[in-house]
């Protein structure tokens, strides 16, 4: 069952043309790596999936519903999360309220139940702890080292129990031991029914953790397939080689 | 119909001033992201400057403005050094409360120099006049137009065509790229906003010769110098010239046509009829942080 | 490390003392010359409260609530003489009303407004303070234009005069605070300050910003609108350039960054501080222009001195003092500096 569609998406600022044509879907369950030189338009891809640019042409599906032109907020209601490059938490909040920040719904009454917020406090500290970061739980943001930021990103993005996750170079700017534990928390998340797709330029990373390989070219697609497949490709090779 | 004609001639002469004094204010914003609601306030001290010199030595003040200018600019400089510099965290709101304790300073100061009487700068010619198509446009509007087109030319050519102005247009477009070249952003953030203030003076002279004032008639100027950079875009000049002399326009049709009342109503109306369309203004950027 | 419950049971007793206090001002002080300046006090602790919820909460900066602060008063007088309200107690149940029509302006200035981001957000609330004075002095067919308008006049003795706008005004600062405090300790004060910190961020977890400005906007509008009425009622007389004065507008600004933006308490102690100070120079140095000067350099040794404001730096210097670990260099505001946040959480 496919979970996301993109259908012949495409963007231009200016002359530019950033996205052309794109096309790919995600299978429901899925950890789908996106890759491709850079300029190829991944980010933008993201941006147009989440709602932050609007699109110029083509369409995005979500469980079959278009969601092209709803606002970033709407999207992550629906189930949509996304982290950021460069990891972006809310520095004048500590750790906890980082995570509590999130809403999934909008309802008056769930703004002030006293009981949902005790549950949703519950929630975060265990989360923070299944992320090994508990003990910053307390901590302002703006305080946490970079390794921590990404960690809490990726917490407070879960909390709304999204069902498709867009991470934009989760392994980017940490050690290896961290790219490793976030590898595995990927993982951990996906088994629980978490669907991804991921921005990378980490090669391991992607190709190890990765069933599926979404190849970015000049704003369009030009291979997809297992790691196996997209490595030996010819066309990958030159696109990021040159001829 | 001639009253519309010279309505609209009118208000690309007074448009011409507002979009000096605008031209500073909107650079400053550009330069160093501050609002500088202080910008009214310089530009009536400028004009209160040349009334001092025209009081005292007669000195008629379109001359007095190369005294002012460089003055003024000095003045600028010190302000931003001592005043805005400073300021680290919370850059914007902050400078705005800084900007408007130097305005309620200036006008304080000049109160107590000048009282609060209405005065004017007169010039000889300031009555003159030579008539076009049957309605007659005043010498000094003539003058000051002309000084404003010089100066904003001026302005064009430094910005675009020397290297201190290729300093200044990084730093709006990038402040922390053009550190990374090795722009020296507090010196290009200090000598705008000496320009900044030095363009006030020559607004002020050309405002106080074709109004009358008194130290609290920077509020009414600085509420419509503002309107005008956000139409125009904040930090972009082209937008603040065409913004100025459009306002302007729009503002004295509306005296002729519907009542003087109303005109300065029709000026915030049409930022508020812009700012529903395009929230950016109109040469502005899209403010977005860089996701 | 003290328990929780016992430093929240302090300062609950400490607010108890503190609002009898208030409440007895004008009973210990019999001097209506100081009941005046209570009057004031409690008035600009009630104004910077209010805007705090947005301005300080959401991070937009109003310099327009003049705005607000007038049209409550106009409605106020106009509601007052429209359905013949007699002087008296009475127009205080009526000032909820003024109130709402405040509301109302606030939800098409917020429509407006809205649109744009901080550096011209602040520039289109100024452009709207004006817009609405000059509506104010042109519509004079309703508002009396440069006449002014007027509203009934008590008939309570000299001394006495002071004593219930001292309370109503006491009330309207304690209804901000209670307001303010609660929206602090919700999650639509926690997606505000989000909204704050990074706006595009919350977004993309859910918040929806535009709704949460709007309100925050338009409950900080209500009840600004709401002091202006009872404001409008103890002057008994309004001019446009006077209930809508940018002077207004921007010391209760200052207030706020005085105490510390985004504060529960902040703009309280900013208040408390600025406003008798500014009553004391308006009084020794008012006849002299130099009133102002002395005023701008209050002003900047504020900015200049404690751009922080105090309660955030004296919140860091206990931090500093008390703290065993490296807590690391806190930001500004930051929300655990202050009384009640997330119960249950303690730092390590």
């Amino acid at each position: 069952m496919s979970l996301l569609e993109v259908d012949a998406l495409s963007k231009h600022f200016g002359g530019v043309t950033a996205v052309d044509g794109c096309s790919l879907s995600l299978r429901l369950g899925s950890i789908t790596g996106l890759i491709g030189p850079n300029g190829s338009g991944k980010t933008t891809v993201f941006n147009l999936i989440t709602g932050f640019i609007v699109k110029d042409a083509g369409d995005v599906r979500f469980k079959g519903q278009s969601i092209a032109g709803l606002g970033p907020n709407r999207i992550y209601g629906l189930g949509i999360g996304r982290t950021f490059q460069l990891a972006r938490i809310f520095p004048r909040l500590t750790a906890l309220e980082n995570m509590l920040v999130p809403v999934r719904r909008t309802g008056v009454r769930a703004l002030f139940s006293r009981g949902q917020w005790h549950d949703e406090k519950a929630r975060a500290m265990d989360m923070l702890a299944a992320m090994d970061i508990g003990h910053v739980a307390g901590l302002l943001g703006g305080s946490l080292s970079y390794g921590q930021r990404k960690l809490l990103e990726l917490a407070a993005v879960m909390m709304a129990r999204p069902q498709l996750v867009l991470l934009d170079e989760p392994a980017g700017g940490v050690n290896p031991a961290l790219v490793e534990r976030i590898g595995e928390h990927i993982l951990d998340l996906n088994r629980q029914g978490v669907t991804f797709l991921l921005v990378e330029h980490n090669m391991p990373f992607v190709m190890g953790l990765c069933q599926q390989i979404v190849v970015l070219h000049r704003g369009s697609v030009l291979a997809e397939g297992t790691p196996a497949d997209v490595r030996q490709n010819p066309a990958v090779l030159e696109a990021y080689l040159g001829s | 119909m001639t009253l519309v004609l010279e309505a609209v001639v009118f208000g690309i002469l007074t448009g011409g001033v507002y979009a000096l004094m605008a031209s500073g204010l909107t650079l400053i914003f550009g330069v160093m992201r501050i609002i500088n609601v202080g910008h009214g306030a310089l530009v009536i001290l400028g004009a209160y400057l040349s009334f001092a010199l025209l009081r005292s030595a007669n000195i008629d003040p379109f001359v007095s403005l190369v005294v002012t200018m460089p003055a003024m600019f000095l003045l600028g400089v010190v302000l931003q050094v001592v005043f805005i510099r400073p300021l680290k965290e919370d850059r914007e709101a902050l400078s705005v409360l800084v900007t408007y304790a130097l305005a309620l300073g200036i006008e304080g100061l000049l109160g107590y120099l000048f009282t609060n009487n209405f005065v004017q700068l007169n010039a000889w010619y300031e009555t003159a006049s030579f008539a076009v198509f049957g309605f007659h446009i005043a010498y000094v509007y003539v003058f000051g137009f002309g000084l404003c087109l010089a100066i904003l030319a001026a302005i064009f050519v430094v910005l675009y065509r020397t290297t201190f102005g290729s300093a200044v247009r990084a730093t709006m477009l990038n402040r922390t790229a053009a550190q990374l070249v090795g722009v020296n952003v507090d010196r290009v953030s200090a000598i705008a906003f000496g320009i900044g203030v030095s363009t006030a003076a020559a607004g002020g002279v050309i405002f106080g010769m074709t109004n009358a004032f008194n130290p609290g008639s920077h509020y009414d100027l600085i509420s419509r110098l503002l309107t005008i950079i956000v139409l125009g875009g904040l930090g972009s000049l082209r937008g603040a010239v065409i913004a100025a002399v459009a306002m302007l326009i729009i503002e004295d049709v509306t005296a002729v046509v519907i009542s003087p009342v109303w005109a300065s109503f029709a000026f915030f109306l049409l930022l508020v009829a812009v700012l529903v369309v395009r929230p950016q203004g109109l040469y502005g950027i899209r403010v977005r942080e860089r996701i | 490390m003290r328990s929780t419950a016992r430093v929240r049971a302090v300062k609950w007793t400490a607010l108890l003392i503190a609002v009898v206090i208030a409440v007895l001002v004008p009973v210990i002080e019999t001097d209506p010359a100081t009941v005046n300046i209570a009057v004031f006090t409690a008035m600009y602790v009630g104004l910077a409260t209010a805007w705090n919820i947005m301005g300080g909460y959401t991070g937009y900066v109003s310099l327009g609530h003049a705005a607000f602060f007038g049209f409550g008063a106009y409605a106020f007088g106009l509601v007052l003489a429209h359905l013949g309200i007699q002087a008296g107690y009475e127009p205080f149940l009526f000032v909820p009303v003024a109130g709402a029509l405040t509301v109302l302006l606030a939800v098409v200035i917020g429509w407006i407004a809205l649109r744009t981001r901080a550096a011209t957000f602040v520039i289109v609330t100024i452009a709207m303070m004006f817009m609405i004075q000059l509506l104010a002095e042109n519509l004079v067919g309703l508002t009396g234009g440069g006449s002014g308008l007027s509203f009934p006049v008590p008939p309570w003795s000299g001394d006495f005069f002071d004593t219930p706008f001292y309370y109503a005004m006491l009330l309207m600062a304690l209804v901000s605070l209670a307001i303010s405090w609660w929206i602090r300790r919700s999650k639509f004060g926690l997606g505000l300050l989000a909204i704050r910190d990074d706006e595009d961020k919350a977004l993309a977890v859910g918040v929806p910003a535009h709704a949460y400005k709007m309100t925050a906007f338009v409950i900080s509008a209500g009840l600004v609108g709401m002091i202006g009425a009872v404001y409008g009622y103890y002057v008994t007389y309004i001019y446009p350039q006077y209930a809508i004065d940018p002077l207004v507008g921007i010391s209760l600004v200052l207030m706020v960054f005085l105490g510390g933006l985004g504060t529960l308490w902040g703009p309280v102690l900013g208040a408390v501080i600025l406003e008798p100070a500014q009553l004391w120079l308006a009084y020794n140095f008012g006849a002299s222009r130099l009133y102002l000067v002395f005023y701008a350099a209050v002003f900047l040794g504020v900015i200049l001195l404690l751009p922080r404001g105090i309660v955030p730096s004296v919140g860091d210097l206990l931090r500093r003092v008390t703290a065993r670990g490296a807590i690391g260099p806190s930001d500004t505001t930051s929300t655990s500096s202050d009384t009640h946040t997330m119960a249950g959480v303690q730092s390590p």
